[in-house]
């Protein structure tokens, strides 16, 4: 529509001149310039923001890690890759590591298959089953903090509410130090991890539930098949793109854990409990050592970064087909 | 737009901002104008937001206006932790505020040789000497004072005089080996000996800093700082005995998870009787009864016992107090102040009502506690002196301490090498 009179609007000897589909394309070029100024101007007070808050103190975060930093003034000591090496010969660094990798494993192996379970039996008609439901998820809604401290004293040695409880039932020899014994603190800190979360797993694998059509399962039985075939055959099939999302959530929780930790543990007994990001909180609120935290960041968020990268390009894949912008089918 | 998670990042991340934003602005407060007819406004910094010392100080703060017509007292309140960080950003801006809490030591020092703090060693002449010798400690350097003391306190043994009897110990341990003897009576006598928070570390610190005293000196540890150097052998010593108390297996059961002042901690434990001792500052029996029962007239104070062969002596204290530095330049007002919190009268009515220990000899005759008396004898009698350590050094330093001495109570670490790894810190350190 512009490209009939912005022809007339030039002057100068050639005006006029210029073939029409030159014209043309010039007019769309700046039609599109337009949509992308309009674009980004309502994006610009978001993109500040994000870049404000959130990238550019990450890449702040990486830029620190090359220093000697005690948090104050602007890092001027550059070390180069020291922070590095000295991480990855830390010991309690590299226990972070194997703790993290024996949290994930133990999610996957125990805290899903039984929140899984449980979907299934609360999937069935049954009395009372919107209020299993509802104390199953209980624990996830209460905060991380006071589920810590609400632990802590139910796990005290002896005093506790566990021990007097195993006492009370004859069981005593099954009672403990729990948090406060190295070779048990993970133990029991896996115990609470599950109390707080499989109720968040078992709920999206009811929603998943609920999406199965009845008929493939009816059809099932018609042809013959028994429960465990139409659970393994015909569920558990249909529930994979829920699975496979649970499964994400669940490592990169692991990965990430901290405040748990922080409140019944701290990290200790002697670091046995210790996280990635107990580590870097040590380092850099308590030793104020912020480039060395940093660093530990870094590889926290290299290791998320990387997994998840890994994890949905090659597990999720399907699963995100039409979800997120792609190159691809992009128009010219 | 319309992206949820997005949005409530972008909320969450400027409520974060909103946060910082308000520190920065405060941050800036550190000024003091001679306003106008006259009148000059100090600016008074201190960490006391609870009650009663709370309302006690800031009517002390009218009574020297009151005597002061042309001074005004404004005062600023942080809680401990923030007050800590808020200053080291003050430092590095080179704006401290008119009278400022310290607890001296490294901190401190750190504040003078950056030139930011006040010479007051003839300015407070000669009342600033007549105050309790150890109180004055923390911020002295080089002979210079450049802080004013309002309290003082130091560590020691609390321990429960009905369990000593039960367990047929006659009087406290003086020595080490006396200590240890008292430590198996009591574990023969089917008694907890030592209550302790491992989860916590500072409270195991205790045993190590102490034990480094008594065996080479109480210089040692500030000396070991500067020379970045741990590795000597009456520190490897330290350890050694440490791991000798370690072994008689004197803790409450589950103490590697205890905390100091919970229902379940440390303080629990000996406040309720179930743990004979405790190594803890002056502060302790009101922990006791606030996380337990309290033990009344059980309770009972000594002092660290002295190690066979140790350069230290049982008179030498690991402890430290509160006390007011003033910026470089500040108004002679704010000395005047100083002079005042420092005075017989207001240190009687801090001692009763705020339950600090005397600095002002002559206000011990307020204490009422006999607990508290014990304390300031000790500290009366003192010899030699070392600031808490998590004053004294640098941050990390102070931690790896913490650490390393937990590893060594937990079994992981060698005397050895903890002595090393407070060492290697030490040296990564500036």
């Amino acid at each position: 529509m512009t490209s009939t009179f912005l022809p007339d609007k030039r002057t100068g000897p050639d005006a006029g001149l210029p073939p029409p589909a030159a014209d043309r394309a010039r007019s769309r070029a700046r039609r599109r310039a337009l949509n992308w100024l309009t674009a980004t101007g309502f994006q610009l007070p978001a993109l500040v923001l994000f870049m404000g808050l959130v990238l550019l103190p990450m890449l702040f975060a990486l830029y620190a890690a090359f220093f000697r930093w005690g948090g104050f003034g602007m890092p001027s000591d550059y070390i180069g890759g020291e922070n590095f090496t000295r991480l990855f010969q830390d010991e309690v660094f590299l226990g972070d590591l194997w703790r993290c990798l024996v949290l994930v494993v133990l999610s996957l192996v125990l805290q899903l298959p039984f929140a899984l379970a449980m979907a299934v039996l609360l999937n069935q008609r049954m009395r009372g089953r919107a209020v299993y439901r509802m104390l199953f998820f209980a624990p996830y809604v209460l905060s991380e903090a006071i589920t810590g401290v609400l632990f802590g004293m139910i796990f005290a040695p002896d005093d506790g509410f566990a021990d007097q409880l195993l006492g009370r039932i004859g069981l005593e020899g099954l009672g403990g130090e729990w948090f406060a014994d190295p070779s048990t603190v993970m133990a029991t800190l896996f115990l609470v991890m599950t109390w707080k979360y499989f109720g968040f797993h078992m709920m999206l694998y009811l929603a998943g539930l609920q999406a199965v059509p009845k008929e493939l399962t009816e059809a099932a039985l018609i042809d013959g098949a028994g429960p465990w075939q139409r659970f393994r055959s015909v569920t558990l099939p249909l529930l994979a793109p829920t699975l496979r999302i649970s499964v994400f959530l669940s490592v990169i929780g692991a990965i990430q854990l901290f405040d748990l930790v922080w409140v019944t543990t701290a990290g200790g007994p002697d670091h046995h409990s210790e996280t990635m990001a107990v580590t870097m909180f040590q380092y850099g609120f308590k030793r104020y050592q912020v480039g060395y935290a940093s660093a530990i960041s870094v590889v926290m968020f290299g290791i998320s970064l990387v997994f998840a990268l890994v994890y949905q390009r090659f597990v999720l894949r399907r699963d995100l087909e039409g979800a997120t912008t792609t190159m691809r089918g992009d128009g010219k | 737009m319309g992206d949820p998670a997005l949005s409530r990042r972008g909320f969450l991340a400027a409520s974060a901002a909103a946060g910082l934003g308000t520190t920065a602005l405060t941050a800036c407060g550190g000024d003091s104008d001679g306003g106008s007819s006259g009148t000059t406004t100090i600016e008074w910094w201190n960490i006391s937001t609870t009650e009663p010392a709370k309302s006690v100080w800031a009517a002390l703060a009218r009574k020297f206006e009151a005597q002061n017509p042309k001074v005004k007292i404004k005062i600023v309140q942080q809680e401990n932790d923030a007050y800590k960080s808020k200053m080291t950003a003050l430092t590095s801006s080179g704006k401290l505020p008119d009278i400022f809490h310290t607890w001296g030591g490294g901190v401190l020092k750190q504040q003078v040789d950056a030139g930011l703090v006040e010479d007051l060693t003839d300015s407070t002449k000669p009342w600033g000497d007549a105050l309790l010798p150890v109180a004055r400690e923390p911020y002295l350097f080089d002979d210079k004072v450049y802080g004013i003391p309002f309290d003082i306190g130091m560590i020691g043994f609390w321990y429960n005089k009905a369990l000593f009897e039960k367990a047929g110990i006659s009087a406290p341990p003086t020595t080490w080996t006396g200590f240890l003897d008292a430590v198996r009576k009591l574990k023969s006598a089917d008694v907890t000996p030592l209550a302790l928070a491992g989860k916590e570390k500072w409270p195991g610190m205790y045993y190590w800093a102490y034990l480094a005293m008594r065996t080479a000196g109480a210089d040692a540890l500030q000396k070991a700082y500067d020379d970045k150097d741990f590795t000597g052998a009456p520190f490897v010593e330290a350890g050694e005995h440490l791991d000798e108390l370690v072994g008689l297996q004197p803790f409450q059961k589950g103490f590697l998870g205890a905390a100091y002042s919970t229902p379940t901690g440390q303080a629990a434990a000996v406040g309720n009787g179930k743990a004979a001792m405790e190594l803890m500052g002056q502060w302790a029996p009101v922990v006791q009864a606030d996380a337990g029962k309290g033990l009344g007239k059980d309770l009972g104070f000594f002092p660290f016992p002295a190690v066979e062969g140790g350069k230290g002596a049982i008179t030498e204290v690991f402890g430290g107090g509160g006390g007011h530095a003033l910026r470089r330049g500040a108004p002679q007002a704010a000395v005047d102040f100083l002079k005042f919190f420092a005075s017989e009268a207001t240190d009687l009515e801090l001692v009763k009502k705020t339950g600090v220990l005397p600095v002002v000899p002559a206000a011990e005759s307020a204490i009422a506690d006999p607990n508290i008396k014990a304390v300031q004898e000790q500290l009366k009698k003192t010899t030699g002196f070392q600031l808490y350590l998590d004053q004294a050094y640098a941050p990390a330093v102070g931690q790896e301490v913490n650490d390393s001495v937990a590893a060594l109570i937990a079994g992981s670490k060698s005397p050895g090498q903890v002595a090393q790894s407070i060492t290697r810190t030490a040296k990564e350190e500036q």
